[in-house]
């Protein structure tokens, strides 16, 4: 038996015991799974997704504006009350969810797949075009993603698609600079070396070698890019920029909410927002958990 | 030191460079080009060929960069025909209300910031430090337009304590002159940046705790205080420093929210009254001056910290 003690970011110290002979894989489960809000975020997230995609074959949600019921406030019907176009809070939320969600997964996807390509290919040449590659990046680093979004945003009347790659487009660049430093860094270890010098071609310490221990970082740092995507994507729609209704997610719905502040129609205000800070949460917790559970040299603190 | 700060200031340079390439695509991008950002969108091909003859848009597109550079170079961003102003007195008049509300909400944020990190290394992994750690994910997780509405509801519907809108004005003196229309809008930006520069200062600290110094120190025979203050502090500081000068856009954005909730005449406001109305020599002159300022704010980063930590200075130094 061999003691590992692990320090999650929040939850202290814990000491957890791993038997011998189990893979890399296997093992960083375990500590995954040891840790408290690791689990939190991961019941958060699947509670998430039930609740906008399950859950409106259980609840009505609406797809006709109801003038009769406008701003009403929570009841026995309505658990949310009604917004101002009477549709149902409740069933609004879930089709929110699915919007945000969808988006958020897809747009960090599409990041993360652009952003590890372009920082491969820039670490693993180097030189000039790693140079031009990497100013580009800064470049494009330097305006304020909301900015450029708004920018994009006021061309093209957004649809799905598009938000899906107008997100995607601010988001692959810190993917692209931490894949670049990791590639940087993982090609000279010694034991990338130690390959070469026994003979292993670079098919071998590519995928035998660099990918598995660059794999953690595109993984933790996806699940920051969902985090992100979702926050960009809730401020676009409460700026007013988002999908066009009846489409809408949980920034568009505050965004409505937002009108009626001044005459406390607070559960216009309270669910939306809530559901974004708690996913957005969820997904921060999986990130540091999954840093933990992937980072090997972390374990042995 | 000098090479240090010429690699610096070329790579800084070829970025400034590249962010105008960049804004001038964009400008390119617009479907019908400059022609439709000014004309409008309902503008005939005749009136958008016309338009492009008289200011030499038929030009190759590199003369027309030359000719943007041209006047770039000589303070001239653009022109917008919706204000019927230059773009440069459009900025002119918001910018100095924009950095009174960020420079306000960080020199807030730094003052709690920084004692709250120490605290928080200081009394590691007790309730205290869970406590302030849970709320610090919280807030940098809660999107700024949401911190804001709840401000908001709390204080100025509930209990009316602080006004709800910020104060209007067109000089930064009528502004001034209303400061209880200032502290909603300061709190929602303050209370998101104590939750990220805390986090940076109690890991700052935490890693400077461990280092060696500390236990020469100790053994030295100096007393915790004086290794806090005296040693770790001072070390712990210097990333701190990068960070302010690395988080200027996000405080544009940060602020570009906050102003749109409290409708704080400032340069994010505008920004996005811009974005809407499609003024697009606006949208894009605030963007490119956003971008300079942003490089320039990682360059004066880098620069102190060079000055601080020679460690930077005689190292590698290589990006």
């Amino acid at each position: 038996m061999r003691r590992i003690s692990v320090e999650p970011s929040v939850a202290g110290q814990n000491e957890i015991t791993i038997e011998p002979g189990r893979s890399t894989w296997r093992m960083s489960l375990e500590v995954f799974l040891q840790n408290r809000l690791a689990v939190v975020g991961l019941v958060i997230v699947i509670f998430m997704v039930l609740f906008s995609f399950v859950g409106p074959l259980f609840w009505h949600v609406d797809a006709h504006t109801h003038l009769s019921r406008v701003n009403l406030p929570p009841s026995a019907s309505h658990p949310l009350g009604c917004d101002e176009l009477g549709y149902d809070e409740l069933g609004r939320l879930m089709q929110g969810g699915q919007t945000s969600l969808e988006i958020g997964l897809f747009a960090a996807l599409l990041a993360t797949v652009f952003g590890v390509l372009w920082g491969a290919i820039s670490g693993f040449f180097g030189g000039l075009l790693d140079t031009l590659m990497m100013r580009t990046v800064d470049a494009l680093l330097a305006v304020p993603p909301l900015f450029l979004l708004l920018f994009l945003a006021s061309i093209v009347r957004i649809n799905r698609l598009e938000l899906i790659l107008v997100v995607a487009l601010v988001a692959w660049l810190a993917p692209a600079r931490l894949i670049r430093a990791e590639t940087l860094s993982l090609r000279t270890r010694e034991y990338v070396q130690a390959v070469k010098v026994m003979g292993g071609g670079s098919k071998r310490i590519i995928f035998r070698h660099i990918a598995p221990n660059a794999v953690g970082t595109i993984a933790v740092n996806a699940t920051f890019q969902v985090a992100d995507a979702i926050l960009t994507i809730a401020a676009l729609s409460f700026l007013g920029l988002g999908l066009p209704a009846p489409a809408t997610d949980w920034g568009g719905m505050l965004s409505t909410g937002v009108q009626y502040t001044y005459v406390n129609y607070w559960w216009l205000i309270y669910p939306p927002g809530l559901a974004i800070v708690l996913t957005v949460v969820a997904f921060n917790f999986l990130g540091d958990a999954l840093r933990d559970a992937l980072e090997v040299r972390l374990r042995r603190r | 030191m000098t090479s240090y700060l010429l690699r610096r200031l070329s790579h800084a340079v070829i970025v400034v460079f590249l962010v105008t390439i960049f804004v001038f695509l964009l400008l390119h991008l617009l479907p019908g080009g400059p022609a439709r950002a000014v004309l409008g969108q309902r503008a005939t091909p005749r009136s958008i060929a016309l338009f492009n003859q008289q200011n030499g848009l038929n030009k190759p597109i590199y003369i027309q960069y030359m000719v943007y550079l041209d006047h770039l170079l000589h303070g001239n961003l653009g022109f917008s025909y919706k204000l019927n102003e230059p773009v440069t007195t459009v900025l002119a008049q918001y910018v100095p209300k924009s950095i009174l509300l960020v420079g306000t909400a960080y020199l807030l944020a730094l003052i709690i910031a920084i004692p709250l990190g120490i605290f928080q290394s200081i009394r590691r992994n007790t309730i205290a430090d869970y406590f302030f750690t849970a709320g610090s994910f919280i807030f940098y997780s809660m999107p700024a337009f949401w911190l804001g509405l709840l401000l908001i509801l709390y204080f100025a519907v509930n209990i009316h304590l602080f006004p709800a809108e910020a104060p209007q004005g067109a000089t930064l003196g009528q502004i001034i002159s209303n400061p209880a229309g200032l502290v909603l809008p300061v709190i929602t930006i303050a209370l998101i940046t104590v939750a990220l520069f805390s986090r940076y200062m109690r890991s700052s600290m935490m890693e400077n705790l461990t280092q060696d110094y500390v236990r020469t120190a100790k053994a030295k025979g100096l007393n915790s205080r004086q290794i806090l203050f005296g040693h770790v502090l001072r070390n712990a500081l210097i990333p701190i420093i990068t960070l302010i000068g690395l988080s200027l856009p996000t405080i544009f954005q940060g602020a570009l929210i906050t102003e749109s909730v409290f409708n704080y005449p400032g340069v994010g406001f505008e920004f996005i009254s811009a974005a809407i109305g499609q003024d697009y020599p606006v949208l894009l002159g605030f963007t490119l001056m956003i971008g300079i300022a942003s490089v320039v704010g990682s360059l004066l980063a880098d620069i102190l910290y060079a000055v601080v930590d020679p460690r930077v200075r005689y190292g590698k130094g290589t990006k």
